[in-house]
């Protein structure tokens, strides 16, 4: 229970980048102006997304906080409160790809104890919050992310795994680790959230079929 | 009025007060940790849970609006049970460590305990632990006894205006830090340790050094600026452990600043315990009747104009009171207790005092500052104007200064120039703020001492007079030009006229060898090589300061902890403080040592008792007078005699610059006390970063 951040850790600057002064734009004016300390949020992901780009670890360091609550008159603290409060923005460097297991009620009636020993065999980490030592891996644990139809969940980054098992979360990894980015949804054989192999229900209609249908 | 009924007692509560106020209003005792009544509502103890008649649930009394015919009952079984849970969670996690806990005694969570605690915990599992934090040198923190109420969240954020402390992370990893490590940089921290309801912020200076219970607690006012802050002075044996404020709405709410808190190990320091005489160029011990025999031996054949006293900063008026006597018998006029040379006009007593009060910041609604800094010079004050800031509201309180303020003030201030010309740019109506002032129904100005210490104080008082005239700061009922004193005995001593006589020498004359006798009544601050090596320098005081070093004789006077004593405060407030510990050695009070001289030296002063002194220093001015006391007099400025013209062209052109360079470090008991020295060393390169900014 130490405060989440290491000093050597930190860069020295931070600025934002074209591409994110233009969100940071268009956010901004999703706001009053007297109530712009609401962007923080955004922001805050917005910075998060950057350092992504550009150090292939999508973290918010110190400076950036600083720099969000300069924009946003608030006290830095406010900040600091807010981005240590949710667990999806990361205080602290992560690895190229965060993986993201559901272990909640239905994703751990479904498998995801497998999922997770999947990821720690594939990537060498040993506990939950470590970073492969290659880099490429950070392994978090998270709560319900609300697709328990498709439990269990893996979830890389931004994109959900869906319906994963042992084998299929270390082909993933595997991918991940070349540097490909295998299709998020379901990686059994249906679409989204219907039936594995198709339609099982309502393959009959009563209803006179649509006229100019065949 | 709203009509709520508490436990079937009918009480009538302003529209808008919550549950809780009612209750107290109902004489009903709400146990509470984060409830503050001078913070913000934030609701996250669940320990003041009433029960409200026909809502499903106990209710939060501290946030639950109340409404008409509303029915509270506060001592029910369903309360009990519900406050029980709250408390038995509260202690999860909170450490067993009361003995030796410096908050044990006077701990909030302790009290309730008694009352609410079950006694045994059903908890099994391990008990979090947190990082304590370094807070800097004067808040000690541990904080695995902190309940996250967040009432110094709330307090850093509101009254302190440096938003430092936050609750960050969540669940059971949430925590009190400043994420960053540093030290809180405000003047009012020390109020942090009376607002946290548990051990977890507790004084780093007088850390493990008594328990509450062991005081001896005595009423007094602070001296450290000339708020007159009232303070409880607590101390055990013959020394003084702690101080702590008292509640006084009108004068400090109930905070006090960090210097008046936290510089009490400097009366410990550095004391003068016996009288001194300078034999053949070295400084000898001697007898209280050694020194008043050669001291009336130097006075013999010395006229009286060529005798001067000087008072310092700390003085009460006691003792203000018998030097002026004496200096009167002994034939002198030349006394000042203005040893910065500051000007006021002493024709009225309006005319340097803050003469709107200080409550009245609460109802002012535009504030112009020339030359000061409140944040250094009186920091309650300066809360005050922030509170002020935030009950209007963004925008719907203005504040400009004229001189330019090194420290954010913890309110946007407007700099309409760095020198006095900037005042007869607004008189001229030149400036945008002029008219902010006009349309403002309380306009109030602040005069510091960076204005009234300079040559031309006098043009800018009577240009700030002018300005106040003309915006309507002088109404009835109102009067809106102030000047805030940094020297706690300076009111008491211009109410008692301790100031140059008809053909008298002022401060300044007397340091530039004007006088042969130079008395020195605790005043020290300022360069004392000025004083001609020809002048024979009495000096009587507490600490071995400066000025001690400099004198032909030293007489050990009581510090303002160990005199009973009276103050004047800037808004003109007499108010009287109680002895709480003897002086050292041979030290004595002040006015008892120049009654005690003036029969040496045959020229008895006509009182021997405290009622004596009183009684005279109300026949000097009826404001030391039974009847005035607590009252506060707001007579009306007189017109300004001099025309525009005059003073137009006296004002001169340099910056005000602050007169506190180093706020920890202001008075001899400051500069004696290790924790002020401390403090000055941490936070002086942040002072120096900030304004290089």
């Amino acid at each position: 229970m130490n405060t989440p951040w290491k000093p050597a850790e930190q860069p020295s600057s931070f600025t934002f980048d074209a591409d994110s002064e233009r969100e940071i734009e268009e956010v901004l004016t999703k706001y009053p102006v007297a109530r712009k300390a609401s962007a923080v949020m955004p922001l805050l992901y917005i910075a998060q997304r950057q350092m992504g780009r550009q150090t292939g670890s999508a973290w918010i360091p110190l400076v950036a906080m600083d720099d969000i609550a300069a924009r946003l008159d608030i006290a830095a603290i406010r900040v600091y409160e807010v981005a240590s409060f949710y667990t999806m923005f990361n205080t602290q460097p992560i690895g190229r790809y965060h993986l993201q297991v559901c272990t909640t009620t239905p994703c751990w009636l479904r498998g995801s104890d497998d999922v997770t020993s999947a990821c720690k065999k594939a990537t060498g980490i040993s506990t939950f919050g470590e970073t492969s030592q290659d880099g490429l891996f950070t392994l978090t644990q998270v709560e319900c992310l609300g697709a328990c139809s498709n439990a269990p969940i893996l979830q890389v980054d931004d994109d959900f795994y869906e319906d994963m098992d042992g084998p299929r979360t270390e082909a993933l990894i595997a991918a991940l680790r070349v540097g490909q980015y295998p299709k998020p949804g379901p990686s059994i054989d249906r679409a989204g959230s219907a039936p594995e192999g198709g339609r099982k229900t309502l393959l009959e209609t009563t209803a006179p079929a649509p006229s100019g249908a065949e | 009025m709203v009509r709520v009924i508490v436990d079937g007692t009918p009480v009538d509560v302003p529209p808008g007060s919550s549950a809780l106020q009612a209750c107290e209003a109902a004489g009903k005792e709400i146990p509470r940790f984060c409830y503050h009544e001078r913070l913000s509502v934030a609701g996250n103890c669940r320990m003041c849970l009433v029960q409200v008649v026909r809502a499903p649930k106990p209710v939060a009394s501290c946030g639950f609006p109340v409404s008409d015919g509303m029915e509270i009952l506060t001592d029910t079984e369903v309360v009990r049970r519900a406050r029980r849970a709250v408390m038995e969670f509260l202690l999860i996690n909170h450490p067993l460590d009361c003995p030796i806990c410096d908050q044990g005694g006077e701990c909030d969570l302790q009290d309730q305990a008694y009352g609410y605690g079950t006694g045994i915990s059903r908890y099994q599992e391990a008990k979090r632990a947190v990082t304590d934090k370094d807070l800097g040198p004067l808040v000690k923190t541990v904080m695995t006894r902190c309940i996250q109420c967040t009432r110094c969240v709330r307090f850093t954020t509101e009254v302190a205006g440096t938003p430092e402390l936050g609750l960050v992370s969540r669940g059971e990893n949430a925590e009190i830090t400043t994420y960053v490590e540093k030290a809180l940089t405000s003047e009012l921290s020390g109020n942090l340790i009376d607002i946290c309801p548990v051990g977890a912020l507790t004084a780093k200076p007088s850390a493990f050094h008594a328990r509450a219970w062991e005081y001896k607690k005595t009423d007094a006012i602070d001296v450290m600026d000339a708020l007159g802050t009232n303070i409880q002075i607590q101390a055990r044996g013959g020394e003084v452990m702690r101080i702590v404020p008292r509640v006084n709405d009108e004068v400090n709410e109930e905070w006090l600043s960090d210097k008046g808190r936290f510089s009490v190990d400097g009366l410990k320091r550095r004391r003068l315990d016996r009288p001194w005489v300078r034999v053949h160029g070295k400084l000898h011990k001697a007898s209280w009747q050694e020194a008043f025999v050669s001291l009336a031996r130097r006075l013999e054949g010395v006229s009286g104009e060529r005798i001067g006293a000087i008072a310092g900063d700390l003085c009460d008026a006691e003792s203000l009171c018998a030097l002026k006597d004496l200096m009167a018998e002994l034939g002198s006029s030349n006394i000042d207790c203005r040893q910065d040379g500051a000007w006021y006009d002493t024709t009225n007593r309006a005319g340097y005092l803050f003469n709107s009060d200080i409550a009245g910041l609460d109802d002012a609604d535009a504030l112009l500052l020339i030359g000061t800094n409140p944040r250094h010079e009186a920091p309650v004050l300066n809360a005050r104007i922030r509170k002020q800031y935030l009950h209007n509201g963004r925008g719907a309180f203005p504040v400009a200064s004229i001189g330019n303020i090194p420290v954010d003030l913890t309110y946007p201030v407007e700099v309409l120039g760095d020198g006095p010309t900037a005042l007869a740019d607004l008189l001229a109506g030149k400036h945008a703020f002029a008219e902010v002032l006009k349309n403002a129904k309380r306009p109030m100005i602040i005069l510091g001492h960076g204005a009234l210490t300079r040559p031309d104080a006098q043009a800018i008082y009577e240009a700030a007079k002018a300005l106040a005239l003309q915006v309507g700061a002088i109404t009835q009922g109102w009067n809106g030009l102030n000047v805030l004193h940094t020297a706690a005995s300076r009111v008491a001593g211009l109410d008692l006229g301790f100031v140059p006589g008809p053909r008298g020498l002022a401060s300044t004359n007397m340091l530039r060898g004007g006088v042969e006798v130079l008395w020195l009544l605790g005043a020290d601050d300022f360069a004392l090589d000025k004083i001609g090596p020809d002048t024979f320098v009495v000096y009587q005081g507490h600490h071995g300061d400066a000025a001690a070093k400099r004198a032909d004789i030293i007489l050990p006077g009581a510090a303002y902890t160990e005199k009973a004593g009276t103050y004047v405060n800037t808004a003109g407030r007499v108010q009287r403080a109680f002895r709480a510990v003897f002086p050292p050695g041979e030290a004595r009070e002040d006015w008892r040592i120049i009654r005690a001289f003036s029969d040496v030296v045959g020229h008895a002063l006509p009182y021997n008792s405290q009622e004596g002194v009183w009684a005279r220093m109300a026949s000097i001015n009826p404001v030391f007078g039974a009847g005035y006391e607590g009252e506060n007099t707001s007579p009306q400025l007189a017109a300004p005699e001099t025309a525009q013209g005059e003073w137009g062209n006296k004002l001169g052109s340099t910056p005000l610059k602050p007169v506190i360079a180093d706020y920890y470090q202001t008075n001899p008991i400051s500069r004696a006390s290790p924790t002020m020295a401390e403090c000055s060393r941490v936070y002086s390169p942040v002072r120096a970063a900030v304004a290089a900014e």
